[in-house]
């Protein structure tokens, strides 16, 4: 009971108790039979709740998504799994065209309440087509919600309100998370159109925001600057899609400062429109310093290992990203003075 | 482009001179039969008015009319129940009457108003009625074939004798979507069936141009799916190839892929007959075709066979145009939906 759980340990406890009380839930997708495409997130569920319910599939994402949507459509509480998020792209259509329209065009008649995990799995030299996060594309899409947990709590939380919401979700977990470790309260079912950003850490000089792998960023970065007498507040968005920005505006509202961190591209991406959501809304006479992005640059993954080390930011990045502006304005001030 | 050598697969069905005689009525219901004529007629009147709307500008949404088809969806949805999920494309509004929709909710949702079947925000091309089995339509061809897909899926799963049916045309067959569920229905064995449309054409394209062979089975054949090729045009033929298809996914003998060829007398989008884009597409063949009507070889098989007088078609003809026309003027006084609905359909829970 006080025994710490791993990330991907919390999004089996999620499964096993989704799939335990209810029984419309299932799970379909490539690989759900075999632990080196999902990690320890599924396994032996197949043995626990029988292949019927946990179906491993041949190599075919967009049929695969549409029958999810279809059987979400009729009643069922599907999760499809996309072991590499690279290869949902495959599945486009479903997600981007039906899953997230349907309730619209056809006149709130229909529901596809399918929930759509797809997994971040990069590094280690996987190169450019098994390492993308691409929340960023589908955040921009109405109608589909998208969660990514960066706690070992939420990975097992937010899965639970994903499936049993009645909208499509996006759900977007990282193998770099699956080793975090928590001691996890009892689990409380919440409704996910109610929960959002999050403060996970108090602080009064600076404001970091991330969600999923960049919030873990987030929160070592935080510890590093405390470090050396700078209080960073850390807000986990959790859920990206639709936003609710009102706890990240009160955040910088009080810190003044703005750092965004995204684990995608910068061009266009989800650390932008952080930094829109914030500037729209907060007095710039407010704004202590100019909002940053800490963000992938605009280049595919690379495969070497020695690109890799300057391709990903690291905490060692975003503290040197906060210390860049504080300094710059220690100088400003020097000079002025 | 040689196509010189290209010659049809499908033995004459695809050849307006041929299958232009008299359905053979022997041994048939007069009543069911009128049940099937009726229904086509409905179709091609409501499609007719459909155009009418489109000509006089009140209607905006892009119409993909089917005139010319009706007997595959009015052969197929003969055999389906209330409880079965059909699904369908951007040429659906047969599929959609043939079920039992309702005119009225038809014609008002391609104007827009919110009396129609998707409450105003669908338009001619995202249809549903799910009290008569009709489960949604998309224009993206090809993206209802899985979903449906995971209706048999469903079913399956609830145990019921119910059946998923996919309609599509033979534009769909090209993408890549369709064979992956063809393989999942199989290796899942689910009760589905999959109705093709072919009508030759893919929005302009012929499919002498397209595609290898015009025979669209040929991909069931590969991926061991239980199949049949029929005249499109023959609602009987139709409904019988459609019967031994649904029976067999029912009794848990897994998917089937229905073929019907056919031929769309109107363009592929819109009222006119799209004779200037399709290079195979001839006003001849059009006319050709026509008289392959299977409205009309129903019609005369009764009238041969002294099943019913002419004066009895003439009223049934006549009943279909007043049904009709109540139903354009009806949905003529709808109103549009609320602006509030912009924002409050977005999403199932707040």
């Amino acid at each position: 009971m006080t025994r710490p759980v791993g990330y991907g340990e919390a999004i089996r406890e999620a499964f096993v108790y989704l799939l335990d009380r209810y029984p419309r839930v299932f799970a379909i997708g490539q690989g759900l039979w075999s632990p080196w495409y999902v990690g320890n997130t599924m396994t032996d569920l197949d043995k626990q709740f029988g292949k019927n319910r946990i179906i491993d599939t041949p190599v075919s994402e967009l049929a695969c998504t549409g029958a999810a949507v279809g059987a979400s459509l009729c009643g069922y509480r599907p999760i499809v799994i996309h072991p590499r998020m690279d290869f949902m792209v495959l599945a486009a259509d479903q997600v981007i065209n039906q899953a997230a329209k349907w309730r619209h065009m056809l006149g709130g008649q229909v529901s596809p309440a399918v929930t759509i995990r797809a997994i971040i799995n990069r590094g280690g030299e996987q190169g450019a087509q098994h390492s993308q996060a691409l929340h960023s594309w589908f955040a921009h899409v109405p109608g589909l919600r998208v969660v990514m947990p960066a706690s070992v709590q939420d990975a097992r939380d937010l899965l639970i309100s994903s499936v049993l919401c009645d909208d499509p979700v996006m759900y977007i977990d990282d193998r770099w998370l699956y080793d975090r470790e928590a001691v996890l309260p009892p689990i409380v079912e919440r409704p996910l159109a109610a929960e959002g950003p999050k403060v996970v850490r108090e602080g009064s000089d600076l404001t970091l925001v991330g969600a999923g792998h960049s919030t873990y960023l987030c929160e070592q970065a935080a510890e590093l600057l405390a470090a050396g007498g700078v209080s960073a507040e850390v807000v986990d968005v959790r859920v990206l899609s639709p936003l609710d920005a009102q706890q990240i505006i009160r955040s910088v509202g009080k810190t003044g400062r703005l750092f965004a961190v995204d684990g995608g591209w910068r061009t266009a991406g989800w650390s932008a429109e952080i930094l829109a959501a914030v500037t729209e809304a907060v007095d710039p006479a407010k704004l202590r310093s100019r909002p940053v992005r800490i963000a992938l640059a605009d280049a595919p993954a690379p495969t070497s290992k020695a690109l890799e080390s300057i391709y990903y930011p690291t905490a060692a990045t975003i503290v040197d990203a906060v210390r860049a502006t504080l300094g710059r304005q220690e100088a400003h001030v020097k000079a002025s003075a | 482009m040689a196509r010189d050598t290209w010659r049809s697969d499908l033995g004459g069905l695809a050849d307006p001179a041929r299958f232009r005689e008299p359905l053979d009525i022997t041994g048939q219901d007069t009543a069911g039969l009128l049940r099937l004529l009726r229904s086509m007629w409905q179709i091609r009147v409501v499609e007719e008015q459909v155009a009418a709307l489109v000509v006089a500008g009140l209607a905006k949404t892009p119409c993909h009319l089917g005139i010319g088809q009706e007997a595959v969806a009015v052969g197929v949805c003969a055999e389906l129940r209330n409880t079965d999920r059909v699904f369908g494309g951007h040429r659906s509004h047969s599929q959609f009457l043939a079920l039992g929709g309702s005119p009225f909710g038809l014609l008002a949702e391609i104007l827009g108003r919110v009396e129609g079947v998707s409450h105003g925000m669908g338009g001619s091309m995202h249809l549903y009625g799910a009290s008569v089995g009709f489960h949604g339509s998309v224009p993206l061809v090809g993206a209802t074939i899985p979903i449906a897909v995971g209706a048999a899926l469903a079913a399956q799963m609830d145990g019921a004798d119910s059946i998923a049916v996919a309609f599509f045309g033979d534009g769909a067959c090209e993408e890549g979507v369709f064979h992956e569920s063809l393989n999942l229905a199989v290796v899942y064995n689910l009760p589905i069936l999959f109705v093709c449309e072919n009508n030759l054409f893919a929005s302009h394209l012929d499919i002498q141009f397209r595609q290898p062979s015009d025979r669209v089975a040929r991909y069931a054949d590969a991926h061991r799916v239980r199949n049949r090729t029929v005249d499109g045009n023959d609602v009987l033929t139709v409904q019988g190839a459609a019967k031994e298809l649904i029976d067999a996914a029912r009794a848990g003998q897994g998917p089937g892929l229905l073929e019907a060829v056919t031929y769309r007398f109107r363009g592929h989008v819109g009222p006119n007959e799209d004779i200037d884009v399709g290079v195979n597409r001839r006003m001849e063949d059009v006319e050709s075709w026509k008289r392959r009507c299977p409205i009309r070889r129903l019609s005369e098989a009764l009238l041969a066979g002294k099943a019913v007088t002419e004066a009895e078609l003439k009223r049934l003809q006549t009943d279909v145009h007043a049904e009709v026309a109540e139903a354009v003027s009806k949905a003529k006084a709808g109103q549009y939906p609320p602006t509030a609905a912009l924002l409050d359909l977005v999403y199932a829970n707040d």
